[in-house]
């Protein structure tokens, strides 16, 4: 992958509310307003009351409009920002193969 | 204890939350919803003729109270027709909530009668949507609907009821609270400061309302900001009455069909103060030549509309009023006499002006007399096209939540429910539609729920037998080729009118219009007066689609 690939993508983590509508609103809003979704992982915490989810997102210079519009979602906890490292679902992808 | 079935305990849960009217559509889903609601004394039924007209009457009662509107659906096609309603709410910030019946639980998922997946469906069109899954969940479910709806940006909410929930059993300790809105939290104390300390700089200061400030503290606030700074402000469409018409500092609409003054001084300003409004593309015109030569400051209760199109020198996450009010003692007013002598010189210049508007069979006179003869206190409520500009531009708009029109989805067929229902939750109170033919063809069934709730709707009715704001691009930027947009035979509305149980009369020249105009406003209930209109005739000044605001095109007189 190349540098200026690997300086784009950033990882947000989520925490968000545990029900099976909540990848749709996600999603939905990624592909509605056309934001470059590159990965996600989810994984359930606090007894499954919540999820943990990690998204990987290409910044294209809209990364403040992002954070604020998954901010709004009514069934997301909380939203922390920070560095992707680009090959890191690559390699959890490893561990996964079935 | 209480000890109820889910629907009961649904409808205990609305009239606790203080609904009086709800506007729907019963179906085989959502039926023992509708036998909960037959038992109960408090809240009335509006039986709309389709559920998108349900939508927009749940429309009209809560952009004229401002708490939220309420439809109910049943599933499939009930629940899928009332998703324009509901985009046309989330777009224009009006707070609704609508519930929906679903096929029962066991069956989701199954391909069953009437089943669709409308919370899948609706997460768009909604600020946030539920699917119900246990009566348990009713008490705290209702209550954040209500919550959510009305919270900072209002907006639509569905909740999404399971037959199997709405029939079965459930025992609750009471009623909890009602949802209410959350309070916004008190306006960032430096960016207070910052945006003071630019206007304090400013030799020529502007604010652009929207309608983030038609609540009617909001609409308070900004008129004692305005008289207080000596500031003029321009409206998009949505902010159309919050300053009353007239008054010496509003200067009028701005955008696509707005008044040249308008876009002029915003060009020609030192600072901007955007508040409430989103700057959408139809007010801003080409975004970077928007306010080139200004400072910006935007105030929305909405964090994500700060930035979101163009960056502020001063972002303020707020509410109108509570941010208006707290920058209130912190600038000082100034003498700006020289601004306001140019604001006063631009709006004598380059204010609108209407077309024969002395000639009530024409386009712009029909607005201005029905103007003359109904008060203040009757709502006007558009569809969308040509009469939607022109009554935006012509008719003096005096008062917040008195101007109910479909402003970022520009639905068609919107007007005659949404005037139903303000005129229904104003009790008697006089609602206009200004409406085409083609948005009027598009929810006409809703003559039926006029007629059957004396509803005090008038409807005016300009007809150019087409689609008159397509015909006008289709001339203008298709080199003329009308296409798919004349109707070829012609529709007797008077007589569909009458059909539906409606006294109706067509305005002519022979027949002494302004006497029979006034004779139909003056009948109780629901009307319909048509005035034949031209197609060709267009609305100007316009800025053509993707221009700046500076590149107006008047009209060749024809």
């Amino acid at each position: 992958m190349s540098s200026s690939i690997k300086s784009a993508l950033t990882m947000l983590r989520l925490s968000v509310n545990n029900h099976p509508g909540v990848m749709s609103h996600i999603c939905g809003l990624f592909a509605g307003r056309a934001y470059n979704l590159e990965g996600i992982l989810v994984t359930p915490e606090d007894d499954g009351a919540t999820c943990r989810m990690w998204l990987v997102v290409k910044d294209d210079g809209r990364m403040e409009q992002i954070v604020k519009q998954v901010s709004k979602l009514h069934d997301v906890l909380d939203v922390h920002v920070g560095q992707a490292e680009p090959t890191v679902f690559n390699r959890l992808a490893g561990c996964l193969e079935c | 204890m209480l000890r109820l079935t889910g629907a009961e305990l649904t409808i205990r849960l609305l009239e606790n939350q203080g609904v009086t009217c709800i506007a729907g559509i019963p179906g085989g889903f959502n039926l023992p919803l509708y036998d909960a609601l037959g038992r109960s004394g408090a809240i009335r039924h509006v039986l709309a003729r389709h559920e998108q007209g349900a939508g927009f009457i749940a429309q009209g009662m809560a952009r004229v109270s401002g708490r939220p509107g309420v439809v109910f659906a049943t599933s499939g096609p009930g629940a899928t027709n009332t998703l324009t309603a509901l985009a046309d709410a989330r777009m224009d910030s009006v707070p609704l909530v609508c519930i929906t019946g679903q096929v029962p639980q066991s069956m989701i998922g199954t391909d069953a009668f009437q089943e669709v997946d409308i919370y899948g469906m609706s997460i768009p069109a909604t600020k946030h949507n539920f699917l119900v899954r246990s009566p348990e969940e009713l008490p705290r479910v209702i209550a954040e609907a209500f919550s959510i709806a009305v919270s900072d940006r209002p907006g639509p909410v569905l909740v999404d009821i399971p037959r199997d929930v709405q029939v079965a059993p459930v025992e609750v300790d009471g009623l909890p609270e009602p949802g209410r809105a959350t309070p916004m939290p008190t306006p960032d104390s430096a960016s207070l400061a910052r945006a003071a300390e630019l206007l304090n700089a400013a030799e020529r200061p502007l604010l652009l309302l929207g309608g983030g400030t038609s609540s009617p503290e909001a609409a308070a606030a900004v008129l004692e900001f305005m008289e207080q700074q000596r500031i003029p402000a321009v409206m998009s469409l949505r902010g159309l009455g919050v300053v009353p018409h007239g008054h010496e500092l509003a200067v009028g609409m701005l955008g696509m069909h707005g008044a040249r003054a308008s876009n002029m001084l915003v060009e020609e300003c030192d600072v901007l103060m955007v508040v409430g409004a989103r700057l959408g593309d139809r007010a801003t015109g080409r975004l970077d030549s928007f306010c080139p030569k200004s400072g910006l400051i935007h105030i929305d209760i909405d964090a994500s509309e700060v930035g979101k199109l163009l960056m502020p020198q001063v972002g303020l996450t707020a509410d109108a009023s509570q941010a208006l009010r707290a920058l209130m003692p912190l600038v000082k007013p100034r003498d700006r006499g020289a601004w306001l002598a140019r604001v006063d010189a631009r709006k004598a210049t380059h204010g609108l002006r209407f077309d024969r508007e002395d000639d009530i069979l024409s386009p712009y006179g029909i607005i201005r007399h029905v103007a003359k003869l109904v008060g203040d206190d009757a709502v006007i409520a558009t569809d969308v096209g040509q009469h939607q500009m022109r009554v935006a531009q012509a008719y003096p708009m005096n008062r917040p939540r008195q101007w109910l029109t479909s402003g970022g989805l520009g639905t068609m067929g919107f007007g005659l429910p949404a005037a139903i229902g303000a005129a229904l939750e104003r009790r008697g109170g006089m609602a206009v539609c200004f409406t085409g033919d083609g948005s009027l063809l598009m929810n006409i069934q809703e003559m039926a729920t006029a007629a059957e709730t004396g509803a005090n709707v008038k409807i005016i009715l300009c007809n150019n037998n087409g689609l008159g704001l397509v015909q006008q691009q289709q001339d203008l930027f298709f080199d003329g080729r009308i296409t798919a947009s004349a109707y070829t035979t012609r529709t007797d509305f008077v007589q569909i009118a009458q059909g539906f149980g409606l006294p109706a009369a067509r305005l002519t020249a022979g027949k002494d219009p302004q006497r029979v105009l006034k004779e139909f406003l003056g009948k109780p209930g629901p009307c319909l007066i048509e005035v034949q209109v031209r197609a060709e005739d267009k609305v100007f000044p316009m800025v053509p689609p993707g221009a700046a605001n500076s590149q107006m095109i008047e009209g060749i007189p024809s």
